[in-house]
C-alpha cells in the first residue's frame, strides 16, 4: 500500500505557460488577417451626422470614399473642400477620378461600384449637390451617405 | 577542452514579443464597419428630353427644406418630428382625405384582367415595346403579392414624395430629412411583414428563397418613392 500513498505533502505543480506564445500568436494572426489598413490620410475633418435607417456597406473593395469637410490645416480655409483619394480636389475632378476607379476594377464588378460620401454634418448641400451632379454626369449612380447609428434629433 | 552544454533558449519573452504585436494590431484595426443611407442617383437627363406630364397636386408630397433648415412640408411649415406620421399618412391615407393620393384595391381579378389584356396586345404585335412588358412586369409582381398577402391598397403610380432643399440647407438637415423619409417606408413595410408573415421586414434575408418573394410582395404595396428636384438657390452660400 505504501506504494500509492505519497511521499509527504505534495506541491500542485505549476501551470506551464509553454502554450502562452502559441496563444498570442494565434490573436496576432487572426488580427493581422483582418486588420485593414488606413487607406487615406483624412485631410478634412468629418463629423458625421446621425441617422436610424442606415444599412451596412457591402463588399469594402468596391466602395469609393469622397470625403467631404473642413481642412485640418488651417492654411487651406475652414470653408469645406473636396478630398479625393489624398488629396484636395474641385469638382471638375470628379468624372476622371470616377473614371479611374472604375478602369481599375473588373468589368463585372463594375456597375457594383459605390461611392460613399462622408460629409461633415456642418457642411452645406451646395457643395453635396455640386458632387451629386458630377456623379450623375459620370453615371456613378449608387451612392451612400455615410452616418453614425443614432437618432436625427439630438444636435 | 570540454563541451559547453547547448542550453535551451528561454522562450518565455516570446510571449511579450507576441503581446507587443498583437497591441499593436488591436490598436490599428479599423473595424469600425461603414453604415450609411443607400441611395440611387437618377441618371443623367438628356437636353431634348421632353417634359413631364404633370402630376396631380394630391399626389405630390411637397417637402421643402430653406437654408435655415426649417420644413415646408404641403405648404405648412412643419417639425422635423412630425415628417414621418406625415410621410406614413401619404403613402397609407388611411381615412380616405381628398389632398392625399386616391389609393385603389388590387386584388386577384384586377391583375389577371390586366396581364391577359397586356399579353394580348404584345401578342398583337406591340411585342417589340419595352414599355408594355414593363407593365406587364408590374402587373405580374403585383398578381404575386396579392397570391402572398391578399388584396391591398395601392398608391398610384404616379405619386411621390418630392424632396426640395437649398444649396445653403446644411448636410445634417439634409440626411435626417432623408432619414425621417425612409423611415415611414420602413416601419410601414415591418408592420405589414409582422402581420402577414410574423417576422419584420428588416429581418427577411433577400438571399433566403422562402424570403425573396415576401420581399418583394412588401415592396410592392408600400414602394419607396422619393424623387429630388434640382436645389434652388435663394439662402445664399
Amino acid at each position: 500500500m505504501s506504494k500509492f500513498t505519497g511521499k509527504g505533502k505534495k506541491r500542485t505543480p505549476g501551470i506551464s505557460t509553454a502554450s502562452l506564445p502559441d496563444i498570442i500568436f494565434m490573436l496576432l494572426f487572426f488580427f493581422m488577417v483582418v486588420t485593414v489598413m488606413r487607406e487615406l490620410d483624412p485631410q478634412v475633418k468629418v463629423v458625421q451626422p446621425n441617422a436610424t435607417e442606415t444599412e451596412k456597406l457591402q463588399k469594402k473593395a468596391l466602395v469609393d470614399y469622397i470625403n467631404v469637410g473642413p481642412p485640418f490645416d488651417a492654411r487651406y480655409g475652414t470653408e469645406p473642400k473636396i478630398q479625393l483619394d489624398d488629396a484636395f480636389a474641385d469638382v471638375e475632378e470628379i468624372p476622371i477620378w470616377i473614371k479611374q476607379n472604375r478602369d481599375a476594377r473588373k468589368e463585372a464588378e463594375q456597375p457594383l461600384i459605390t461611392t460613399s460620401l462622408k460629409v461633415d454634418k456642418d457642411a452645406k448641400m451646395g457643395i453635396v449637390t455640386d458632387i451629386k451632379q458630377e456623379l450623375r454626369e459620370s453615371n456613378a449612380l449608387k451612392i451612400n451617405y455615410s452616418t453614425l447609428q443614432g437618432s436625427v434629433y439630438d444636435k | 577542452m570540454a563541451r559547453r552544454e547547448i542550453t535551451e533558449i528561454n522562450a518565455g519573452a516570446m510571449a511579450d514579443i507576441a503581446f507587443l504585436l498583437l497591441i499593436f494590431f488591436l490598436v490599428t484595426t479599423t473595424m469600425d464597419t461603414d453604415i450609411g443611407i443607400l441611395r440611387q442617383l437618377p441618371p443623367p437627363v438628356p437636353d431634348d428630353m421632353e417634359k413631364p406630364p404633370e402630376v396631380k397636386e394630391r399626389n405630390v408630397y411637397e417637402v421643402l427644406v430653406n437654408s435655415n433648415d426649417r420644413l415646408l412640408v404641403e405648404n405648412e411649415p412643419m417639425d422635423i418630428r412630425d415628417l414621418k406620421e406625415g410621410a406614413k399618412e401619404f403613402y397609407t391615407n388611411p381615412n380616405n382625405r381628398s389632398d392625399l393620393p386616391e389609393m385603389r384595391w388590387v386584388t386577384r381579378s384586377l391583375c389577371v384582367e390586366n396581364i391577359t389584356q397586356l399579353k394580348n396586345v404584345i401578342a398583337q404585335g406591340g411585342g417589340e415595346r419595352d414599355d408594355l412588358k414593363e407593365k406587364l412586369k408590374r402587373w405580374e409582381d403585383k398578381l404575386s403579392a396579392v397570391e402572398l398577402i391578399g388584396e391591398y391598397r395601392e398608391l398610384p403610380t404616379s405619386a411621390l414624395i418630392s424632396l426640395q432643399n437649398d444649396r445653403g440647407t446644411s448636410y445634417n438637415m439634409y440626411i435626417a430629412v432623408q432619414n425621417e423619409l425612409s423611415a415611414a417606408v420602413n416601419e410601414l413595410r415591418n408592420s405589414l411583414s409582422q402581420e402577414k408573415f410574423g417576422v419584420p421586414y428588416s429581418e427577411l434575408n433577400p438571399l433566403d428563397a422562402d424570403d425573396k418573394p415576401k420581399i418583394l410582395a412588401v415592396r410592392a404595396v408600400y414602394p419607396q418613392r422619393i424623387s429630388e428636384a434640382e436645389p434652388k438657390d435663394i439662402g445664399g452660400n
